[in-house]
């Protein structure tokens, strides 16, 4: 039963073997109770492969392709084709990857699938870093945190994924993370709508317990000060124009998120207060995307 | 229903070899000199003589990752590469294998940079040998287009990818006449690909997940037996094959070893030239043969010591070069006839290393050569 006004069908299952108050765990069951089980999954290492499930156990009551790290959009293209050779045109094909695998080695790809307009759903779970091999940074690290391969905290601001994603102009683009579950599901039952008409891609924010320095029941809490701070608004794009802000900014200094997390522990406050500049900043540059004010 | 004969090259050849086949999806990416395959087949696309999802990849890695899984999806898959291409899909040749995905590749060999080059060289495709591929080496148009049928066949049957490989300009690019089959022989001899594990909600099977040790040694095992299984399935293909279309090749082709003095023993397009000198050879009263190793792997380990026992001499001649242990087949034949008590003395020559040319005359004073002299543990450069 969901606590949310949220249809699920029950494809995702208890006995996983995520940390104990994982976002990512969250943000699974919503993606694929969504989808329903007439869908079939490609899973690159991550935690993910982890929650998925070794063989011959599966989390997911549908079928799940672990490929390599680099190659999940290309390999959903080669069974969303073989599918349309088949003549299915119901089955849901869907990626579910982590930024690592997403924003840095599996990026050429994902582009290149873009492009192609190849029809499946493509999901990154988004934790900031290379969480299974150890907390390293990867290009969606954001500005200061502390990996353990950026130990004095990461020199350079995160990777805009959606906007380089919406900048393929494909049809489907949004940001969701797991404080917002109904939001999460609602945009997961839109990207299956339009099954179809090519590659719908939704980057989910999904805090990282251990990765980022976060209590066990603090995952969703956290979540919605990224949203409320403006770190990480929530919004759609169709076709690389057509902007719908779902949630943003409430003007919550970012200081409020920074200090559930202990990466962000060893910040002085003029750094904190840089970090809050660039918030301002790209939240402005977004905002003049909006239809509606 | 005898075939259509046409002027083709060789690339051309596998093209049609390819629509005999019917794959349902071609993820590809291009690269000299592999090009004009994929040419001739979005060519047959366009004009609706073949109906077949075309991939263009951003990358082999990539071809080669949709390859596995719209295979795994249960369809028939092709693919072909080169050179770089190759290399770039080594992760995911091992996937293959390892996913026991059937698909068919053609390689056409060309050297691997650095520095560039685009000659005929086989150590590309050579150097995947431990990548649980099923390997055949052509040495015309004509075959590679027989070959690709047939690697489909055995493929399919024992669920291991098969690689058919001829090499750059040499073959893929010179014009030959083909006889290409009937589509109702080719039908006849490979049927639809219909596997009963696939991904599918309906049976909800999953692939890749992590393994234990126990379970990773018996997939290591499985994958080992259906290798050698391929042995015996790809007789059988040739066989039917020859008894359908009227074109067999066998997984070695022994070529006038009637009581040899000593035989040649390569791959690829040198058998070609080779069996001129071997001509020319018996013509001036030297007892000499050939051997030609067509499938690599599996290794046809007892055919090849059934075709040396009792053979004085073998000369290897290698198109190919592994730095530090020389010529592939050369190491190849050495280990398989290690032991034996009435095996050949091995003579290894690298010759045509780089896409250098080996007229027959070469050939033949090659041959003299390792008549006369007794034969090195090392490799030895040949031009
Ligand atoms: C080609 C290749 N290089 C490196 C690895 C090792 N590796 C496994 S998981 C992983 C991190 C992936 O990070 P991300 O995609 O963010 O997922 P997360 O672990 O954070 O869930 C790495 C680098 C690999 N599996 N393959
Ligand atoms: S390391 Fe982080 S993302 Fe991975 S399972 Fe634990 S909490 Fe979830
Ligand atoms: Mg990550």
């Amino acid at each position: 039963m969901g606590y949310y006004n949220i249809q699920e069908e029950k494809v995702f299952n208890s006995g996983h073997a995520a940390c104990p108050g994982c976002s990512e765990a969250l943000a699974i069951r919503y993606i694929i109770n969504t989808l329903g089980p007439d869908s079939i999954g490609v899973v690159p290492p991550s935690c993910i492969a982890i929650i998925s499930g070794p063989q011959p156990l599966s989390s997911m009551r549908m079928p799940v392709y672990q490929t390599t790290l680099e190659a999940s959009a290309a390999s959903a293209t080669g069974i969303s084709r073989a599918l349309k050779a088949k003549g299915n045109d119901h089955t849901n094909v869907v990626v579910i990857a982590g930024d690592g695998g997403t924003y840095d080695i599996g990026f050429q790809s994902l582009s290149s699938a873009a492009e192609r307009n190849e029809d499946f759903i493509y999901v990154c779970l988004d934790n900031e870093g290379y969480m299974n091999t150890g907390a390293q940074k990867s290009s969606s690290t954001p500005y200061l945190a502390y990996t353990t391969s950026t130990p004095s905290g990461k020199p350079t601001p995160k990777k805009n994924l959606a906007e380089i994603m919406a900048a393929h102009r494909i049809p489907y683009v949004a940001t969701a993370t797991t404080g917002y579950p109904e939001d999460l599901a609602r945009k997961v039952a839109r990207a299956k709508e339009l099954k179809g008409t090519g590659l719908r891609f939704i980057l989910v924010l999904t805090p990282c317990l251990d990765g980022w320095g976060v209590a066990d029941h603090a995952g969703p809490k956290t979540s919605r000060l990224a949203v409320e701070t403006g770190v990480f608004p929530l919004y759609e794009v169709e076709y690389g124009e057509r902007y719908t802000l779902n949630f943003g900014s409430k003007g919550t200094p970012v200081q409020a998120y920074l200090s559930q997390q202990s990466r962000y522990k060893h910040l002085r406050p003029e750094q904190i207060q840089e970090i809050q500049s660039q918030v301002d900043a790209n939240w402005e540059r977004l905002r003049e995307r909006f239809s509606v004010p | 229903m005898s075939g259509e004969r046409i002027l083709v090259n060789g690339n051309h050849a596998a093209a049609y070899g390819v629509r005999l086949a019917r794959p349902m999806v071609v993820p590809v990416y291009p690269i000299t000199p592999q090009t004009p395959i994929v040419e001739k087949i979005s060519e047959f696309q366009a004009e609706g003589q073949m109906e077949v999802e075309l991939v263009t990849a951003e990358s082999e890695h990539s071809a080669m990752s949709a390859c596995i899984t719209a295979s795994l999806t249960g369809v028939r898959v092709f693919t072909a590469t080169a050179s770089q291409g190759l290399m770039l899909m080594h992760e995911m040749l091992h996937y293959a294998s390892g996913a026991r995905a059937p698909i068919v590749m053609v390689n056409v060999n060309r050297t691997i940079g650095s520095p560039w080059g685009f000659w005929p060289d086989q150590t590309d495709s050579l150097a995947q040998r431990d990548t649980g591929w099923i390997q055949y080496y052509c040495e015309s148009g004509q075959e590679s287009l027989d070959t690709i049928l047939q690697a489909f066949r055995v493929a399919e049957k024992v669920l291991l990818p098969a690689m058919v490989v001829h090499e750059a300009f040499y073959v893929s690019h010179s014009l030959e006449v083909v006889e290409v089959p009937a589509q109702e022989l080719a039908d006849q001899f490979l049927p639809p690909f219909t596997p009963p594990h696939r991904l599918d909600p309906e049976i909800k099977e999953s692939w890749g997940n992590t393994v234990n040790q126990d379970m990773f040694y018996r997939h290591r095992k499985t994958l080992g037996e259906a290798m050698d299984n391929a042995l015996a399935a790809a007789k059988e293909a040739d066989a039917d094959y020859r008894a359908l279309v009227g074109r067999g090749y066998g997984i070695i082709e022994e070529y006038r070893c009637d009581n040899p003095e000593i035989i040649i023993a390569t791959m690829g397009s040198m058998t070609g030239t080779a069996r001129e000198a071997v001509d020319e050879l018996r013509a001036e009263g030297l007892a000499v043969g050939l051997l030609k190793v067509k499938l690599f792997r599996p290794f046809p380990l007892k055919d090849v010591r059934r075709a040396l026992t009792g053979v004085p001499k073998v000369v290897v001649l290698d198109r190919n070069f592994a730095p530090g242990t020389g010529g592939f087949l050369h190491q190849e034949m050495k280990a398989a006839l290690y032991g034996m008590s009435d095996g050949p003395e091995v003579h290894g020559y690298l010759a045509g290393v780089g896409g250098t040319n080996i007229p027959p005359a070469k050939i033949k004073d090659m041959v003299r050569e390792a008549l006369a002299e007794k034969a090195a543990a090392e490799p030895v450069w040949k031009g």
